[in-house]
């Protein structure tokens, strides 16, 4: 096509936009909405998973011996576990280093009153890392069947309760997002079919003199795809904007969480939402308005 | 340049709008095709234009079979034929200048082209100094002859004008008249459907007379047939 002809058929459908303020700015607004919910279910949902990760990726299960358990025992269960599927990493902590880590994390200052006496001498355990948090329950069952393991304490239930929520809300928001996007679509086609009805007249010049199907149907088209590009920019700067703002509160009042509440960065979020939002709202344009010439526009 | 044989147009409803028509016009001639309200002309006219398809018969145009044409080739095919309307069909919102560029830029002729096709083909139907005027400012032969430029710019071989005076006073009539004439005398070929006896007779043309779908009479300088 030639950029004159780009040009003009640019012109006539931002004209269309124009000509059909209301319409347009409805459209804009219920894609906006939509693009906006959809930024927000998508900066959530990629931050909780981010979230569950960290709690996937932290210790799932720990285990410790039967006393005096000799120490090639110790090694060949550690070997053991290593070669399970679901287990990402095992760690041996010795007695000494539990009893480290126990003073730093809950004594502090206080730990020189026991001396040089481990009270956690039979604390010698393996911290066993998973690769997928569901299979917990597989792996205690098994611990529970191996020789030489006193105890096996599993990490709160914390992963396991995120991951489930994690898919709940998934669904709540693509059907929320589904039924967002058909009304979008349905707008868009309305605003559309409107701008053909008001320029029906032209039409039918365009048709008479020789214009090809292109040319009379793609200032619609693109009048649909421009009200979704716009529909989709609006909110992906209000998310922009917000978003931040949100995670400042969001530390500031759960302050509690903040070990567990690691959020990522706007820009992280932004470097996938941007295009996904931006292919959406155009393509909520194209299917709204192809659907609607196509219906009004046969020639 | 147009042959129709034996060309037959029922509308959904009723009786056959066209029932059996055969003619035959040459490159170059300026055809009156006149009749009674109802007798067919403009049928006739979109069958041409290939809004409609013929029930049967065949139509050929500028050596295109019109009835087997594919409907992805009416857009070119269509840009054989300019077009004249009784209601001149302008855009009213756009000036004179725009009116008839739009022709041009539709079919994606180059800008340069159309800034100088326009001033030129505005001149010929007498109204350079108008263009920059909307059409409510022209009076209603200025709007024909708009109407008018816009269906030569693209030199299509054929003119069609289904009752281009029909809202015309006579002196504006004569004078859309003797601007088709002109360009027919550029060689393009002209079809004008009239009730304007006056012109008709005047003019010395050959006339077609239609009735109730049918030719009643084909005769080179004709006269306009009133029945009544
Ligand atoms: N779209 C249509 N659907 C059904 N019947 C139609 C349609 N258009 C025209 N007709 C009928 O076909 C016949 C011919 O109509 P046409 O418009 O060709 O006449 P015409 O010669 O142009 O008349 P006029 O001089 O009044 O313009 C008429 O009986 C008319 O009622
Ligand atoms: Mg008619």
């Amino acid at each position: 096509m030639r950029i004159s002809t780009l040009g003009f058929t640019l012109k006539q459908g931002i004209k269309s936009i124009f000509r059909n303020k209301i319409f347009s700015l409805a459209t804009i607004a219920t894609i906006g909405s939509c693009i906006f919910l959809f930024g927000l279910f998508y900066a959530v949902m990629v931050n909780f998973q981010n979230i569950v990760h960290q709690v996937e990726s932290g210790v799932a299960v720990t285990v410790f011996f039967e006393p005096d358990l000799p120490d090639e025992r110790i090694v060949q269960i550690g070997q053991e576990i290593g070669q399970r599927a679901e287990v990402s990493k095992v760690v041996y902590v010795s007695a000494e280093e539990a009893w480290n880590e126990f003073k730093d994390d809950y004594l502090g200052e206080y730990a020189d009153t026991f001396g040089d006496d481990n009270p956690l001498a039979d604390s010698a355990n393996y911290e066993i890392y998973l690769n997928d948090v569901a299979m917990q329950e597989d792996l205690v069952e098994y611990l529970m069947t191996v020789d030489g393991i006193s105890e096996i304490h599993k990490s709160a239930n914390v992963a396991n309760t995120l991951a489930t929520a994690n898919s709940l809300v998934s669904y709540v928001s693509l059907a929320i997002i589904f039924i967002l996007f058909a009304v979008s679509i349905f707008l868009i086609s309305n605003t559309v079919a409107i701008g053909i009805s008001v320029r029906r007249e032209e039409i039918g010049i365009m048709k008479l003199i020789g214009a090809s199907d292109f040319v009379v149907r793609a200032p619609f088209m693109l009048e649909g795809m421009i009200l979704g590009l716009v529909g989709a920019a609006i909110p992906l700067i209000v998310i922009y904007f917000i978003y931040n703002k949100a995670i400042g509160y969001v530390m500031q009042e759960f302050a509690v969480l903040n070990s567990i509440l690691a959020f990522l960065p706007v820009e992280q979020i932004f470097y996938t939402l941007v295009p996904i939002a931006l292919i959406l709202g155009v393509g909520i344009g194209f299917l709204g308005s192809g659907l609607t010439v196509r219906r009004h526009l046969r020639v | 340049m147009i042959l129709l044989e034996d060309v037959v147009k029922t509308y959904s409803s009723g009786s056959p709008a066209l029932s059996g028509i055969s003619l035959n016009i040459d490159a170059g001639e300026f055809v009156f095709i006149v009749g009674d309200s109802g007798s067919g002309k403009s049928t006739l006219i979109k069958l041409l234009l290939r809004e409609l398809k013929p029930t049967s018969g065949r139509i050929i145009v500028n050596n295109t079979d019109v009835t087997k044409l594919r409907h992805s080739r009416i857009p070119k095919y269509r840009r054989n034929i300019g077009c004249v309307f009784q209601d001149f069909r302008l855009l009213k919102d756009r000036n004179v200048y725009e009116n008839v560029a739009f022709a041009q830029r539709v079919i994606s002729v180059p800008g340069r082209e159309i800034k100088r096709n326009v001033p030129q083909v505005l001149s010929t139907v007498g109204l350079a100094e108008k263009y920059s005027s909307k059409p409510k400012e022209l009076s209603g032969g200025e709007q024909q002859r708009v109407a008018v430029a816009r269906a030569i710019i693209n030199k299509p071989p054929i003119l069609l004008a289904d009752e281009p005076t029909g809202n015309l006073d006579p002196k504006n009539s004569w004078e859309i008249m003797k601007l088709l004439e002109k360009i027919n005398r550029r060689g393009t070929t002209v079809l004008v459907v009239t009730h304007n006896r006056e012109i008709v007779n005047a003019m010395q043309k050959r006339v077609i007379t239609m009735k109730k779908g049918v030719i009643l009479a084909d005769e080179e300088r004709g006269e306009y047939i009133d029945e009544d």
